[in-house]
């Protein structure tokens, strides 16, 4: 496991710190193994990751819903361990919304304050100005039946924010709902976060999600986080084969490493080309390892290689027209799978298939991870 | 190709308009809807609602009196019940003829019966009188046989007034040897225009003799009523003796000759019982003479026609308010013990894990495979004095021996019992509500900063609410028709109207009263169901 993300040290400005924190519902396996994490204020922190990977599961144990089997949970620097959910305000968006159905959409936001015994008018202001927030000033009286599924979830965003959390937990908020309704509520949820200064922990099985709204996104498998780190460095520089396989589209190469210099290493593959490569974590000659280079960043250009750089022999299989790229599909080291993408630009060459080009990327934007177990 | 669509009608492709060939296409569909709930209708139609609307008719019909008394009833149509004195002698000699018919048809003791509901005493008093009244005028007889032995013969009497082809036909009929299918008596015209009083009379009693005694008129001396009907019918107009010829004319002139004394009713009834010279039977015959009564509802709950009009019954009489009251108590007290008992079950049914779940709803509905009587013994076996409860609470020295408790025969071991019994009726609807809850609600609920108690009490249980809703009504509607648990269990003071229905039924075979009862119930039913609807709403019940 390795943390390529700014580190922090543990201090008082970590917000939300989870402290060798593990989970086991059968006390056989660990659903989540050793996790430790901390968020700082004002961050919005995704947990990203297939299901069953964990991530669930932290942010249950962090609302009070799941108790850890170990470890600590501490919430402005106090473990919260012991602490019911009502007690830790915290606000949270659910999957399905989970709006009172027996509610008017007023009423559902009422709620938080009413239980925290906050006075008529003072809640009704709180209402209005949440509602507002997100837009639906018009529809308090509505139920939430009454509603389709995008502003449901504004009404859930906002029931979630109204008594003014310093820290909002979302399951997977936006999975109900349809693309450009998504893109719509990603934009608006960080807006929101970033104009209240909450902190977000965020969870998702969304890449994209996660990668156009996280300042930070942690990637779950196997009860395990990944990687840790920016969205940015999660795409360009994944620290391992599950990140790089899983965060963006990846072309795969699989080889032994047999010189490592440094910066650089050359990686012999299967089909007995040599290639250059970034050794991310291979350590040693005769190790094995995946290259993994992202399809954008093949270069077909002749013009465009490096000088000395190693080339590979492709063959053209497929070529799809995509509208703002062109998608190919080449035989490259007898993978079938290799994909180049390719801006629609006057000047790009539409490949035709069965023709034979060369391709070749910088060495630096070709990467040798550890070798998923059992190739 | 021809364009259908722009024609003014719709038309399908064969030219038929469009609506026609879609009902004809759904005939089909509807006509084989029809056939298939055909059975079940049938079967609902002749076993469940013909019978309900019978006994709910039973309920107003009262049609006994007019037909058993037609005379008296009209005789007293301008009697006033109210009135201190007795009805004059013709209400006397309407009520002679009457049950002089009655005793001989021998529906005086069912009159009897039905009037005794609404005054106790009244069948005694009929049946009473019903023996007596078939002697009164046996002196006029026996003065007629003095004044010419011809009276003493059946055959005079049949010669007087028979159709003279009647006695042909009978005498034919007679001849042949025959013992069976006598011809049907009819009255001669002449005798129905000159002494139509007295013919009526005999038209019965030769009715009467044919048809309820198997007997021949023509071998049966007429009823004492006959002669005095015929004495003062020809006492008052003598010339209708001379409708007659030959020895019938004679006979008739000399009873008209013979001043022979009028006959006194209401002596001979005041002989026969001295409750006739009140007004009380009297009263009671007006008031229920019409063929429609509000009388089984008025003593249903508990009143009574009166002279003075509807009052309410002596309060030793007054019970079926105080059953109405008690089966609509109990029945609430049991619905609302099995809501507080069948929540948390239900609850804890729609939230384990299947398997435990699955195990749980097994016990719940093992009830549902015992028989009712078996279940409703065994409450007997561990509730009775002697029983299984008592004797662990002795054994264990918490009660003393003469202190056992009394759990049964009372309202208590009706209300346990009950409550049993109907507790699936409760946890099946609360469980299949449930169910559709998901625990994110409470969640939620939580998170928002809800205490376990206010996330259920704010959010868990209003959208349990319908499911509430149909456990209680369905375990209210049960209960308050239930009939074999209280019957069993509740002794005298844990019984339901249901019990009191079933002895009316049963054991009284008051049905008109039943059926008033039975028809209350159902109206009760009805009202709560529509006091629900409006404050819990009837589209909000639902049982899944």
């Amino acid at each position: 496991m390795a943390e390529t993300g700014p580190l922090k040290l543990a201090g008082t400005d970590d917000f939300v710190v989870f402290d060798g924190v593990q989970k086991s519902y059968d006390g056989i396996t660990l659903v989540v193994k050793d996790l430790n994490l901390s968020v700082p204020k004002g961050e919005f922190l995704t947990m990203l990751g297939p299901s069953g990977s964990g991530k669930t599961t932290c942010l249950m144990m962090l609302a009070g819903f799941e108790t850890a089997t170990s470890g600590e949970i501490r919430l402005k620097g106090r473990n919260i361990n012991t602490v019911p959910p009502h007690k830790r305000g915290i606000g949270m968006v659910f999957q399905n919304y989970a709006l009172f159905p027996h509610m008017s959409v007023a009423e559902n936001l009422a709620f938080p304050l009413e239980v925290r015994k906050i006075g008529k008018s003072e809640r009704e202001a709180k209402v209005q100005r949440a509602l507002d927030m997100v837009q639906m000033g018009e529809f308090g009286g509505r139920r939430p039946a009454q509603l389709s599924g995008g502003q449901q979830q504004r009404i859930a965003l906002a029931r979630a924010l109204v008594f003014e959390p310093e820290l909002v937990l979302m399951d997977e908020p936006l999975g109900a709902l349809d693309k450009q309704l998504r893109e719509q509520m990603q934009f608006e949820i960080t807006r929101i976060a970033h104009d209240l200064g909450i902190t977000v922990v965020y969870v998702t099985h969304d890449q994209t999600e996660a990668l156009t709204m996280s300042d930070r996104v942690a990637v779950f498998n196997d009860g395990r986080i990944q990687q840790l780190a920016s969205p940015s460095d999660l795409y360009e520089h994944p620290a391992n084969s599950f990140v790089a396989q899983f965060i963006g589209e990846n072309n795969r190469l699989m080889g032994t490493v047999t010189r490592i210099d440094g910066g650089t290493c050359i990686v012999r593959l299967d089909s007995g080309d040599e290639i250059d490569a970034k050794p991310i974590n291979v350590s040693k000659v005769g190790d094995r390892t995946q290259i993994s280079i992202r399809p954008e960043r093949v270069e077909t250009n002749k013009d465009r290689f490096r000088q000395g750089a190693h080339t590979l022999q492709a063959e053209v299989l497929e070529f799809i027209y995509m509208g703002d790229i062109f998608r190919t599909r080449l035989r490259v080291a007898g993978h079938d799978d290799f994909v180049i993408k390719t801006r629609n630009a006057p000047d790009q060459i539409r490949h035709q298939p069965g023709t034979r080009i060369e391709v070749g990327w910088l060495p630096e934007d070709c990467r040798a991870l550890d070798a998923p177990q059992g190739t | 190709m021809t364009d259908h669509t722009a024609s003014a009608a719709a038309l399908s492709a064969d030219g038929m308009p469009l609506k026609r060939s879609l009902n004809r296409a759904l005939r089909r569909q509807k006509l084989r809807a029809f056939v298939l709930i055909a059975p079940l209708l049938v079967f609902v139609l002749f076993t469940f609602l013909a019978p309900i609307g019978d006994m709910l008719f039973r309920s107003v019909e009262n049609q006994i009196v007019s037909e058993t008394l037609p005379r008296t009833v009209k005789a007293l149509a301008d009697w006033d019940p109210a009135s201190d004195a007795p009805p004059g002698e013709a209400a006397f000699r309407a009520l002679g003829h009457d049950l002089v018919i009655a005793v001989e048809r021998k529906t005086h003791t069912r009159l009897g019966s039905r009037l005794n509901y609404e005054a106790s005493g009244m069948s005694s008093l009929l049946r009473s009188t019903g023996r007596d009244v078939e002697d009164i005028g046996e002196d006029v007889s026996a003065a007629l046989g003095a004044l010419d032995p011809a009276w003493t013969e059946a055959a005079t009497w049949v010669d007087l007034l028979a159709d003279p082809a009647w006695i042909a036909e009978q005498a034919a009929w007679s001849a042949s040897g025959n013992r069976s299918g006598e011809p049907a008596f009819r009255l001669s015209d002449t005798a129905s225009s000159a002494l139509p009083d007295t013919a009526e009379i005999y038209g019965s009693f030769a009715r009467i003799t044919q048809q309820e005694n198997d007997r021949s008129p023509t071998r049966q001396d007429p009823w004492h009523l006959v002669a005095i009907t015929l004495v003062e019918e020809i006492t008052a107009t003598p010339s209708a003796a001379q409708a007659f010829q030959g020895d019938h004319a004679l006979r008739l002139a000399a009873i008209a000759q013979a001043d022979l004394p009028a006959t006194d009713f209401v002596a001979a009834f005041g002989a026969s019982n001295d409750r006739w010279a009140t007004p009380t039977p009297w009263a009671v015959i007006a008031m229920y003479s019409a063929p429609y009564t509000p009388g089984y509802f008025l003593n249903a709950v508990d009143l009574g026609k009166t002279p003075d009009g509807i009052a309410p019954r002596p309060v030793e009489e007054q019970v079926y308010i105080l059953l109405f009251l008690r089966t609509m108590w109990l029945s609430l007290t049991i619905t609302g013990l099995c809501l507080l008992l069948g929540y948390p079950v239900a609850w804890l049914l729609a939230n384990l894990p299947s398997r435990q779940a699955n195990l749980l709803m097994i016990l719940v509905l093992l009830p549902f495979w015992t028989s009712l009587l078996v279940r409703t013994s065994a409450w007997k076996v561990l509730l009775q004095r002697q029983g299984v409860i008592n004797d662990v609470l002795v054994w264990i020295g918490l009660i003393s021996d003469d202190g056992r408790l009394v759990m049964i025969n009372n309202q208590l071991g009706t209300i346990i019992a009950m409550t049993h019994i109907l507790l699936p009726f409760m946890i099946l609807p609360l469980y299949s509500v449930m169910k559709t809850i998901p625990g994110t609600y409470m969640r939620a609920a939580k998170s928002l900063g809800a205490n376990d108690w206010s996330a259920f009490w704010r959010v868990y249980f209003p959208q349990s609410v319908p499911g509430i809703a149909a456990g209680s009504i369905l375990v209210f509607i049960l209960a308050i028709g239930y009939y074999i648990t209280p019957e069993l269990m509740g002794g005298a003071r844990g019984v339901f109207i249901s019990n009191r229905i079933a002895y009316h039924i049963g054991t009284s075979l008051n049905w008109g009263l039943a059926a008033a009862l039975g028809t209350i119930l159902l109206l009760v039913v009805l009202v709560l169901y529509w006091v629900y609807d409006r404050f819990v709403g009837v589209k909000n019940v639902k049982f899944g």
